[in-house]
């Protein structure tokens, strides 16, 4: 379970941009997963929780977009996105590929801000 | 009133483990040190694996060492420390991988330009050390034939980020039943190409491969 170490990173992350951007309420953190990145969005989630109590992120949405596993396809001769995680080969012709170029993303996207004077006005 | 204002970040989360990793890796490339990151489940047999290397490289007159991580104790490191090459245990308290800053940490007082090889064993587990770049040049993941051979399937996120394989415990295939060409199927299912080495601590069995392999990669170092 390293979700929690992984959270607090967000957290940490989270608060240095919101500081840099002036401050505000954050209704949403948006994250990317992706499916090779060893992380279980579930997880992450119970530990996002944990890790922003008593932050300026405690109140905010968490939405992961999960992004699947992508391969250059060879014989296509393009990438394409698998429907699963196994095995690494082409679902059009089949053919094996290690050549993977998306699915290792483990990334902050964005905060959605409030800003709090326009909220009280 | 608007609606929320949406502030794009589009930032790495392992951004600071990342770059202090790639900058290792420099630092060990610069001097000709090539590194090895060793993960795979607890009980595989990463440790006496690791020993063998050790004990042969040393025999060689290669000057190596290792550092090892656990959750506690400072056992694997003492069991290495047998082959008598310099080693160091980092202990994790808790923590199930180990992170670049932890290795940088324990390498403090080492000549690293008088080494050859240095060897990372990573905490005993299948998924959570996968996305922790160490610096390492190569990863190699272990199977030991006594878990099954579907494990590459059930966590295919560790082995499609290592760059070779190891098969161990060999000498036990055949009480255990153990398909090696099913294991060889699966790990080629989920990292299609990979060089996988079939080895047993115990024999002996493919460690000559194994060997020839790091001394192929540590030349291209050098070469480049």
């Amino acid at each position: 379970m390293h979700e929690l170490s992984i959270a607090m990173r967000v957290i940490d992350l989270a608060a240095g941009h919101l500081r840099a951007a002036g401050g505000g309420r954050v209704a949403a953190v948006r994250l990317r997963v992706g499916r090779l990145a060893g992380v279980v969005p579930d997880a992450l989630r119970s530990a996002l929780a944990m890790a922003a109590r008593g932050t300026a992120f405690e109140a905010a949405a968490i939405e992961i977009d999960e992004v699947p596993v992508r391969i250059w396809c060879p014989a296509c001769e393009r990438e394409v996105d698998l429907p699963g995680l196994v095995p690494l080969a082409c679902p059009a012709c089949g053919t094996r590929s290690g050549d993977v170029r998306g699915g290792h993303d483990l990334e902050l996207e964005s905060l959605a801000l409030v800003d709090e004077a326009e909220e009280a006005a | 009133m608007n609606g929320p204002r949406i502030l794009e970040v589009r930032t790495k989360i392992l951004k600071a483990n990342d770059e202090l990793a790639r900058a290792m890796r420099r630092e060990f490339e610069r001097v000709g040190l090539l590194v090895v990151n060793l993960v795979s489940s607890p009980g595989t047999g990463k440790t006496s694996f690791l020993k063998e290397t050790l004990v042969r490289l040393g025999g060689r007159g290669e000057a190596c060492a290792a550092v090892v991580g656990d959750l506690e104790t400072d056992n694997d490191a003492r069991r290495l420390a047998t082959s008598g090459v310099p080693v160091r245990q980092i202990n994790t308290h808790g923590l199930c991988h180990l992170e670049a800053d932890m290795v940088a940490k324990h390498l403090e007082g080492w000549d690293l330009g008088g080494l050859r090889y240095l060897f990372i064993e990573n905490v005993g587990n299948l998924v959570c050390p996968t996305s922790w770049d160490l610096g390492e040049s190569v990863r190699l993941a272990l199977l030991s034939v006594t878990e099954g051979e579907d494990k590459p399937l059930k966590y295919p996120g560790l082995f499609n980020t290592a760059d070779v394989a190891a098969l161990t415990k060999l000498d036990l295939a055949a009480a255990c039943e153990f398909d090696r060409d099913r294991a060889r199927a699966n790990i080629d299912a989920v990292r299609p190409g990979m060089r996988v080495f079939e080895t047993s601590a115990k024999t002996g069995a493919g460690l000559d491969e194994w060997l020839a392999y790091l001394a192929e990669r540590r030349a291209a170092l050098t070469a480049g």
